[in-house]
């Protein structure tokens, strides 16, 4: 018997539903294969992780803390990826934009209390694009690869941060980690610990998906990411949509960066770079780009982050499982893709006959 | 063609073989046999059957029924790699080549029998030594994405004869060759029936059947109609009618050559390449009235492409202008180039001319979706764009289930459809059309060569490129011949001669013919 793939006729609509909810039910196979080796029984783990993540109003918060900046940094990596221009660079972005209303929080003290918020998080965003913008413009200008910029200005902008929680903007008291913020310049709760960062990001939602199916520029970019050439021909700049999709990008990963800070941490401390951006990416992916479905993938990532927790604490597991599954979601999903527009056929052997 | 001695087992047996794809009976019941030495021309429109009957003999498709034998031998091909294995190769229209590698690795890549470190000077020389002895020329160093398209060709044929095909099935080979190439082909072809092997090749132009093969065989909407030695072929016209099942039209309606003002200006064009040497366009000139079509002749690959991107903006120029609707537009966008008025269809219709994964009506308004025909105020207006597809897809009879349908789910002929249905709407007195009717069948190629007429009776400047002499003749009103990067000359169709439009083509100056 042998196996092969054909060429479907037209994408399989059934196959584009089935194959995201069988590979998440892959993944958790998968998954507890991982746990039975680490001598844990899958059901009371994955239970645990369940309960972990929404057993109570307060781990539901939790939840849906966490899954608002992940929503952000997933909408603004699916941007760039639109363009297939490679962004992994959100985790910077998102770094940029807590520098950037700290520095309005910690530094311009001139502004009435009552500005400091707006102004800060539109610094914030500005850092963010202007870190999304220089790959950016590279790529456009020069077509430096957009991988390894992307990812080496992460690391630039982490250790820059680093330098200015543990020396240069470091609160007297304590040793790294800026002053709070003045409380009356935090961004508000809404329930509990659910703060009104969560109705921006489901306007920018909303806003998105108006944006990317609807309008001129969202054509165009579609244009450009499924034919860079054809789109060419049709009068569609590739270098200035290339640049303007990267600030996009960056913005928004610096909002999401923004919204935590004045939301969340109140500072620029260690543990700014969460992973929020690079787990962004999976919930791109997973979404197939569409901002809708984010808001679903976003919450499910971010359960398994917080379910996760959860487990260490009653299983005694490392919390690292979380990562473990999230990583595992992902892969099948991306295998499973290709079933979308091909088809598995089996070949039954037949006997070799002489004429 | 050389006598043909029918006496041993076939080669190729297929029998009854049937295919069908969801709601299409693409091959029913056929059977096709090829002797050794022998050329079998299938022929027939697109969508026939005849790619989808040779990727079953190269393992790409599985018969639903039937049986294949190769060489009296019952075969199980169920991969390009077992039918290499018996001695079968094709080549296909789109080539099968990696772009940024060599002409060497290119061929040799995914030979199973390659040492983990393959010696390449060893390759090269084999290479080499085949390429001479089939008049095949090419240098194995090259990279593939530096070659013309004829020559990527050569490439693809020395795939076969490296790996020691003996029987090769060639999808439309001549569709991206000049007639001096074909030639080639033609005398490649003769060499390797010398040698003991056999050829297929699918083909809709009925000038190369009675040229090339022993055999013909004619396949109508899956079925064989018909299996004929060539020779007994009175009458070319009675081919046309087998394979389409109708008369078909030859001659095209055209009005009268009537040309207007001035619309494309070409003056001293110079296109140099990157990091220097031989000008890519050297010196270019000529001009196109309204009402008038310029073909512009040529061997691929001697800077028609180039020149057409230097006039639609895709190329940047060195030296020399280019005006159009009396507008300067040297060096200008591709996006002021469309909004002076220039409609381009492009010489490759799968990277260029569409977006394979977006609808058909996507695809339609790509030129329109930034007027005020569809949308406002940057937002377009889904209700209008359906409207207009629908409407162009009817007025162009484009065969596609309806206009959500990812383009790349279409057959090449109708692909073109879109691409002219949206460049000719769209149009504002300049039509840029490269290779247009390339890979097409008769039925296609007749609605693209009719619709570049009637653009230019409507008072539309149209430049023409094509490998086509013979379509050069039946649709243009002047003739450029290039070569190297420059006009050789600029002769009126009405007046030209194949002899010495050839003769042009190949680098020969007028001063001599």
């Amino acid at each position: 018997m042998k196996f092969r793939l054909e060429k479907r006729d037209s994408r399989s609509t059934r196959m584009a539903v089935l194959v995201p909810v069988a590979s998440l039910l892959v993944s958790f196979i998968l998954g507890a294969i991982v746990l039975l080796i680490s001598d844990a029984n899958p059901f009371q783990a994955y239970a645990a992780m369940i309960k972990g993540a929404f057993g109570s109003q307060t781990k539901l918060q939790y939840t849906l803390v966490k899954s608002i900046p992940l929503l952000l940094c997933g909408l603004a990596v699916g941007i760039a990826f639109r363009l297939k221009f490679w962004n992994i660079g959100a985790e910077g972005q998102y770094v940029g934009g807590v520098i950037g209303i700290t520095w309005v929080m910690q530094f311009w003290t001139f502004l009435p209390s009552a500005l400091l918020l707006p102004v800060g998080m539109l610094v914030g965003i500005l850092f963010g694009a202007i870190w999304g913008g220089i790959p950016g413009v590279l790529k456009a200008q020069w077509s430096v690869d957009e991988t390894l910029t992307t990812l080496m200005m992460n690391y630039i902008i982490i250790g820059f941060a680093e330098y200015l929680y543990f020396d240069a903007w470091k609160a007297p008291r304590g040793n790294m980690g800026t002053v709070l913020y003045p409380k009356e310049a935090w961004l508000p709760r809404i329930w509990g610990r659910v703060h009104g960062g969560i109705f921006i990001a489901l306007i920018l939602v909303g806003i998105l998906w108006f944006v990317l199916y609807k309008t001129r520029w969202g054509f165009e970019l579609n244009m450009i990411g499924k034919n860079k050439r054809a789109a060419e021909c049709q009068g569609v700049s590739i270098k200035k949509n290339i640049i303007l999709a990267m600030l996009l990008s960056g913005a928004i990963a610096g909002l999401a960066g923004v919204i935590d800070a004045a939301a969340v941490t109140h500072q620029l401390t260690k543990g700014v770079d969460a992973g929020y951006g690079f787990t962004g990416i999976i919930i791109a992916w997973m979404s197939g780009l569409n901002p809708f479905i984010s808001i679903i993938v976003s919450v499910i990532m971010a359960a398994l982050e917080t379910g996760s927790d959860a487990l260490q604490m009653t299983m005694k597991l490392p919390n690292a499982m979380g990562a473990v599954l999230q990583g595992l979601i992902l892969i099948p999903l991306l295998a499973g893709n290709i079933f979308i527009e091909y088809r598995l056929l089996v070949i039954k052997n037949r006997k070799e006959v002489t004429a | 063609m050389s006598e043909l001695t029918t006496d041993e087992t076939p080669v190729v047996r297929m029998v009854n073989i049937t295919k069908h794809f969801p709601g299409v009976l693409a091959n029913d019941q056929v059977n096709l046999t090829l002797h050794r030495g022998e050329i079998l021309a299938l022929l027939g429109e697109n969508g026939a059957g005849k790619s989808t009957l040779m990727n079953m003999l190269v393992g790409l498709y599985q018969a639903d029924s039937g049986e294949i034998y190769v060489k009296g031998k019952l075969a199980e091909i169920n991969s390009p790699q077992d039918s290499m294995a018996l001695g079968i190769g094709m080549i296909h229209q789109e080539f099968m080549l990696v772009g940024n590698m060599s002409v060497a690795e290119n061929i040799v890549l995914g030979m199973k029998d390659l040492p983990f470190v393959p010696p390449m000077a060893e390759i090269h020389e084999k290479i080499t030594e085949l390429s001479k002895r089939y008049g095949l020329q090419v240098y194995p160093d090259k990279i593939i994405q530096d070659l013309s398209v004829g020559e990527q060709q050569r490439v693809e044929i020395l795939k076969l004869l490296y790996r020691g095909a003996d029987i090769l099935i060639l999808d439309e080979p001549t569709a991206v060759l000049t007639p001096g190439e074909a030639r080639d082909l033609n005398e490649i072809l003769k060499k390797m029936l010398t040698e003991g092997k056999s050829a297929i090749f699918i083909t809709h132009k009925m000038d190369e059947v009675m040229e090339f093969s022993h055999t013909v065989q004619v396949l109508r909407r899956g079925k064989s109609v018909s299996v004929c030695p060539t020779k007994s072929i009175k009458r070319v016209q009675d081919l046309a009618n087998m394979m389409v099942g109708r008369d078909i039209l030859f001659s095209l309606e055209r009005g009268p050559y009537n040309p207007g003002d001035i619309k494309v200006e070409v003056k001293d064009l110079l296109v140099l390449p990157v990091g220097g040497g031989k000008p890519i366009l050297d010196n270019i000139s000529f001009s196109i009235r309204g009402g008038e079509i310029l073909g512009i002749a040529g061997v691929a690959g001697n800077g028609q492409q180039q020149l057409t991107e230097a006039i639609t903006g895709l190329l940047k120029v060195n030296g020399g202008t280019i005006f159009l609707n009396g507008k300067d537009m040297t060096n200008k966008t591709p996006l002021q180039v469309i909004k002076a008025g220039v409609s381009h269809i492009p010489a490759d219709r799968g990277s260029m001319g569409v977006v394979g994964d977006m609808s058909v009506g996507d695809n339609l308004s790509m030129k329109k979706y930034r007027t005020a025909e569809l949308s406002s105020h940057n937002i377009i207006k889904r209700g209008l764009v359906r409207k207009f597809a629908d409407h162009l897809i009817e007025l162009f009879t484009i065969k596609t289930p309806n206009q959500d349908t990812s383009v790349k789910f279409l057959s090449g002929g109708n692909i073109q459809k879109t691409i002219l249905a949206r460049e000719i709407d769209a149009c504002g007195g300049i039509l840029i059309a490269v290779y247009p009717s390339r890979g097409l069948d008769v039925g296609a190629t007749e609605a693209v060569r009719q619709n570049l007429i009637k653009q230019r009776d409507k008072g539309c400047a149209v430049l023409l490129v094509s490998e086509e002499l013979e379509e050069l003749l039946m649709v243009a009103d002047k003739i450029a011949v290039m070569f190297e990067g420059r006009i050789m000359d600029i002769v009126d169709a009405k007046d030209a001669k194949t002899e010495e439009l050839g003769m042009l083509m190949a680098g020969v100056e007028r001063r001599d013919i």
